[in-house]
C-alpha cells in the first residue's frame, strides 16, 4: 500500500514534531496572554470534533448499509458506554451485519 | 531527600496503574490496525515512540492508507493533538519549579491521562514534583509502546480482517471520540457543519481534501457563533476516556 517506506518514517517524525509543538506550545505561547478573544477559544474548542467528524461522515454514506447502520448503532452506544464498550458494540454490529447483508 | 524522591516516584507509579490498564486495549488495537493498514511492525512502534498520542496515531493510519499528501497527514495529526496546547498552558505554571531540561522532557509526556492526574494532584493541594511526574509518565509510555508491538505482531496473524470488521474499526473509534465531545459548547452545529462539508467535499473535490475542508467549515461555524468579546484563560477540562 505504501510506495516508499522511508517516506512513511519522515511523515511519522514530522507528525511527532508537530505533536511535541502542541505540548510545549501552550506553555510558550498561550500562557503569555491573560485574556484571549472568545472567537479564538471557541475555535480551539471546536478543532478536535471538527477534524474527527470529517473522518466519520463520508464513511456513513460511501460504503454500504452494514457500515451506515453500524455507525448509527455505535452513536447510540456512545451515549451509554465508554470507548471500549462502543468499540465492542460496533465490532459485533459490523461483523453481524456484513455476514447478513453480504 | 533521597527517600522522599523514591516515595514520589512510587506514588506516581501507583497513580499510573489505572490508566495503564485502561489504555492497554487501545495500544493493542493501534498495533493491530497499523499492520492491517499496511504498516510494518517497526513503523507502528516508531509512531508510538515518537508521536505518543493515540487518537492522532489512528488518524495517521487512516490517512497513510490513502494517497494523502504528506503535509496534510502531518497537519491532521497536529489538528487532532491541538487540545494539548490548552493542557500545556494550564500545567506550565504548576511545573515552574522544574529545570529547563526537566520541563523539555515533561512536555513530551503530556498525554490526556498525564494531564488529568497532574490536575487532580494539584487540586488536592499537593505539589507536582519531577519524580512524581516521571513515575506517572514512564510506565504509561513504555506500556503503550509494548502494547503497540504486541498488537502489531498479532495483527500479522489475522487472515481475514474484512470479515472481522477490522477495516471499519477506525470510523467507529473516531465516532466514539466525536460523541465524547458532545457536552462542549457548539458541539452539534460544529459536527453537522463539518460532516456535511466533508461529505460534499468527498464527492466533489475528492479525498483527502474532505478532511481539511470539512474541519475548516466546522471551526468557522464555531467562531461565528462565539461572537465578539474576550474571556480569561479558564480551567481546561481533560478530554474524556482513556485516550493517550
Amino acid at each position: 500500500m505504501f510506495d516508499e517506506g522511508s517516506n512513511v518514517v519522515w511523515i511519522i517524525l514530522a507528525g511527532a514534531l508537530a505533536t511535541y509543538a502542541t505540548r510545549v506550545g501552550g506553555h510558550l505561547v498561550l500562557s503569555r496572554f491573560q485574556r484571549i478573544p472568545r472567537r479564538v477559544t471557541a475555535a480551539l474548542d471546536a478543532v478536535p470534533a471538527a477534524v474527527l467528524s470529517t473522518l466519520v461522515a463520508p464513511a456513513i454514506v460511501s460504503q454500504g448499509w452494514a457500515e451506515a447502520l453500524t455507525l448509527a448503532i455505535a452513536a447510540v452506544a456512545a451515549l451509554r458506554f465508554s470507548m471500549a464498550g462502543v468499540l465492542l458494540v460496533g465490532a459485533a454490529s459490523i461483523i453481524t451485519l456484513r455476514a447478513l447483508l453480504g | 531527600m533521597f527517600s522522599d524522591r523514591n516515595a514520589q516516584i512510587r506514588q506516581g507509579m501507583r497513580d499510573s496503574l489505572t490508566v495503564v490498564i485502561g489504555a492497554a486495549p487501545f495500544g493493542l488495537l493501534f498495533g493491530a490496525l497499523a499492520v492491517d493498514n499496511g504498516m510494518s511492525v517497526s513503523e507502528a512502534v516508531l509512531m508510538s515512540v515518537t508521536i505518543y498520542a493515540g487518537a492522532s496515531q489512528m488518524v495517521g493510519l487512516d490517512l497513510f492508507g490513502t494517497h494523502t499528501a504528506p503535509w496534510l497527514i502531518v497537519l491532521s495529526i497536529f489538528a487532532v493533538n491541538f487540545r494539548h496546547i490548552l493542557y500545556s498552558a494550564t500545567i506550565g505554571p504548576k511545573i515552574a519549579g522544574f529545570t529547563f531540561v526537566q520541563k523539555t522532557l515533561a512536555f513530551f509526556f503530556l498525554v490526556d491521562p498525564q494531564f488529568a492526574e497532574a490536575e487532580r494532584r494539584s487540586e488536592q493541594g499537593k505539589t507536582i514534583s519531577f519524580a512524581w511526574y516521571m513515575g506517572m509518565a514512564l510506565p504509561f509510555y513504555f506500556s503503550w509502546i509494548c502494547e503497540t508491538a504486541i498488537g502489531a505482531l498479532f495483527g500479522n496473524l489475522i487472515e481475514d480482517p474484512h470479515a472481522l470488521g477490522m477495516d471499519f474499526l477506525l470510523p467507529i473509534y473516531f465516532l466514539a471520540l466525536v460523541m465524547g465531545f458532545r457536552r462542549r459548547r457548539n458541539w452539534f452545529p460544529v459536527v453537522i457543519a463539518s460532516g456535511v462539508a466533508s461529505i460534499t467535499a468527498y464527492y466533489t473535490i475528492g479525498s483527502p481534501w474532505h478532511v481539511s475542508v470539512g474541519a475548516l467549515f466546522g471551526i468557522a461555524v464555531a467562531t461565528i457563533i462565539a461572537g465578539d468579546g474576550q474571556q480569561p484563560m479558564t480551567e481546561t477540562e481533560v478530554e474524556g476516556g482513556e485516550n493517550v
